[in-house]
């Protein structure tokens, strides 16, 4: 039985466990359609043209796991960043850890996705933001047909959340494979304010499939700073699914950092519907062995005066494979926008690959849209400049290739992220220095 | 301090240097001159230890210590210190900050802990006023967007910063002003000890205005084809290097 098989047959059992006269299941239902339709995606569609599911579809996933697993601080305090204090919305194999979480109901929300769907209170939210700006594509598709758990998080107006707010999924390997399906919702209102940083780690080397949907909603003058870090086993893969609503006046910046998992696709989904919007979309991708990362971004302006400006750069060796589909849209009535799209890669090994793949499709005509797209190797001439002032060989890559990765840096607005990607960064590239450029 | 012997030297299989002799004793400036394509920065890179150099025959010594086998790296820790002729760019990375992971790492090769902050902070400021070198562009970038006289004045404060057994200034007058040339030379000359050694080399005689070596080697087809003292400088800057040329073929 393949995966397709296995998770349809599953769906009768599911919706034994949840409540299936809501409106929340209709929506549920029709997404399972949709999927039991569509299937996983091939390489035969254009944008998976780049990226086989296939090997990481092969296993055969627990779907729902049983077996609770307890998990101790101690096993899990290096995934966190711990060095500040931060709200804390914790999953262990796709259940909510109330021992490692810290939640808040003062003033805003930062709770559950499985309450926020069962409790009255929270139905007009639900109502409106709800599945209102996912996708209805395959795997967007499969996780709706599921949705059960996830972080909710409401920022009503004018609040400023002073905390970062840690949405963290582990899988503790108690099954041999194991597939997730968190589903997030963030809705921040007019002039609110808020910091997130989301991870999604495994704890041994047992498979694990994570196929994550997240929606985002920036009301007026909102404030989003989201950063997303990937740094699992070469066993666990992932899927993250995420989608951004602006209104005008908005700022959205999502931070990707790509250091390690076995297949890593992001779907960053920007959809612009007002005026004066900023979006920044920024990833740093350093990878190895046959490591697969594939950023899909989608920057969609639909009214003028807005900008989008998206810097990605990626750093390959080995046998690695790298996918960058960078998509601007600029809609009609989207004059005066500026969007600005950058892609450098480069390719330390003879064997590792890029597919780099801009495109701009432009309907409005007093627009600056400037895209770039690099891919070259080292500097050996640089790498012997820095050797002669006694620097070793394998120090100096490491610090070009810091340096080359720095600008993604540079806007990271939380410390303590920045220092942990730093330490991150110069274990990948396993130096011992301390890069404070 | 360094000794040559017969050294060969290709690049691409192509042979540059064909039996280069060169003694350098501590307190020494020694000047390399010679005309366009005799070798002058190939021997510069073999000395520094560059991979595409290889050296087919001869010895390299450092205090009697064969370094012909070397990482470049490994030279440099040994005090062996190259000004290029065309310093690289190096986006990202701050003049300071590459020359605290420069002094860093030489530390840590010779298993001396990291120097203090305060420590560094104080001889960036010592070397760097020697140099003339303003605070603001000690933040920059190394070398991106510098001009030809920044680069230079930039290479000797690297070197002040490493305090290098032996220096080899390669075409370090090139790019420069006669004020940055004053300055670049005023600061080789106090870095100047009789500890260490100098190589200058140069196509022309300007610099040897200013440095004064004592001992110019002409540098014709991989070879040295004559020895003398500063006043050989200002013979080559008159006659020009076909003098040399003509009188090696009679």
């Amino acid at each position: 039985m393949d995966l397709k098989e296995k998770i349809v047959s599953s769906y009768v059992a599911f919706e034994d466990g949840v409540n299936m006269n809501s409106d929340v299941h209709e929506i549920r239902s029709k997404a399972f359609q949709n999927f039991e339709k569509l299937g996983f995606p091939s390489k035969k569609i254009e944008a998976w043209k780049y990226t086989s599911l296939n090997a990481v579809l092969r296993e055969d996933y627990c779907l729902f796991p049983n077996k609770k697993k307890t998990v101790t601080l101690p096993q899990v305090k290096d995934h966190f960043i711990h060095d500040i204090d931060t709200y804390k919305v914790v999953f262990v194999d796709g259940k909510y850890s109330s021992f490692l979480s810290e939640t808040t109901h003062d003033n805003f929300d930062v709770c559950l996705m499985s309450s926020a769907l069962a409790k009255p209170k929270y139905k007009p939210i639900i109502e409106n933001y709800f599945n209102k700006v996912a996708k209805q594509d395959h795997l967007t598709s499969l996780n709706t047909a599921f949705v059960k758990e996830g972080a909710y998080i409401h920022i009503p107006r004018n609040t400023e959340v002073e905390k970062p707010i840690q949405i963290i999924n582990f899988t503790t390997g108690t099954e041999d494979a194991i597939m997730t399906q968190p589903r997030n919702l963030i809705v921040v209102e007019q002039n609110a304010y808020v910091q997130i940083i989301e991870r999604h780690q495994s704890l041994t080397q047992n498979a694990a499939l994570t196929n994550v949907v997240t929606e985002i909603f920036a009301d007026r003058y909102a404030t989003v700073d989201y950063y997303k870090i990937q740094n699992d086993h070469t066993s666990a893969s992932l899927v993250d699914n995420t989608f951004i609503e602006q209104q005008s006046e908005s700022t959205v910046a999502v931070h990707t950092f790509s250091f390690g998992g076995k297949v890593t696709r992001n779907n960053l989904n920007f959809y612009q519907m007002g005026k004066h919007i900023n979006s920044t979309l920024k990833g740093i991708t350093i990878i190895e062995g046959k490591q697969h990362v594939d950023h899909h971004t989608l920057v969609h302006h639909t009214a003028p005066n807005c900008e989008s400006h998206q810097d990605y750069k990626g750093i390959f060796n080995e046998r690695a494979v790298g996918v960058f589909n960078g998509k601007v849209v600029v809609e009609k009535d989207a004059q005066k926008t500026n969007a600005y799209q950058q892609n450098n890669n480069v390719l330390v090994s003879d064997r590792s690959t890029i597919n780099a793949k801009p495109q701009l499709e432009i309907f409005a005509d007093d627009v600056k849209c400037s895209h770039g797209c690099t891919t070259g190797q080292l500097d050996e001439q640089a790498l012997f400049y820095m050797q002669q002032r006694g620097i070793p060989k394998k120090e100096a890559r490491a610090l070009l290739m810091y340096a080359f990765a720095n600008t993604v840096l540079e806007s990271v607005k939380i410390p303590e992220v920045k220092e942990r990607i730093t330490k991150l960064i110069a274990m990948k590239l396993s130096v011992r220095i301390g890069f404070d450029l | 301090m360094l000794k040559i012997e017969n050294l060969h030297a290709e690049v691409e299989r192509k042979a540059i240097l064909k039996g280069l002799n060169l003694k350098v004793k501590p307190g020494e400036i020694h000047a390399i001159m010679g005309p366009n394509g005799a070798g002058k920065s190939t021997l510069a890179s073999v000395i520094a230890g560059k991979e595409d150099y290889e050296v087919t025959q001869g010895i390299i010594e450092l205090d009697g210590e064969d370094i012909s086998e070397l990482d470049p790296d490994e030279r440099a820790h040994a005090g062996i210190f190259l000004s290029f002729q065309y310093p690289v760019e190096i986006p990202g990375v701050t003049v300071t900050n590459f020359i605290k992971t420069a002094i860093n790492e030489s530390r840590k090769a010779q298993g001396l802990d990291e120097m203090s902050a305060k420590d560094m902070l104080k001889k960036i400021r010592q070397k760097s006023s020697l140099l003339e070198i303003d605070r603001k562009f000690l933040s920059r970038s190394l070398n991106e967007g510098f001009s030809g006289g920044e680069k230079k004045r930039n290479e000797i404060f690297q070197m002040a910063m490493l305090e290098p057994k032996l220096a080899i200034l390669d075409e370090t007058d090139s790019g420069l002003d006669i004020d940055a040339l004053r300055v670049v030379a005023n600061g080789v000359n106090t870095l100047k000890s009789s500890n260490n050694a100098i190589i200058v080399i140069t196509h022309y005689q300007r610099l040897l205005d200013h440095i004064i070596p004592d001992f110019v080697h002409v540098l014709h087809d991989g070879k040295i084809v004559k020895t003398g003292d500063a006043s050989l400088a200002h013979e080559l800057e008159a006659k020009g290097y076909d003098w040399i040329k003509e009188k090696i073929i009679s």
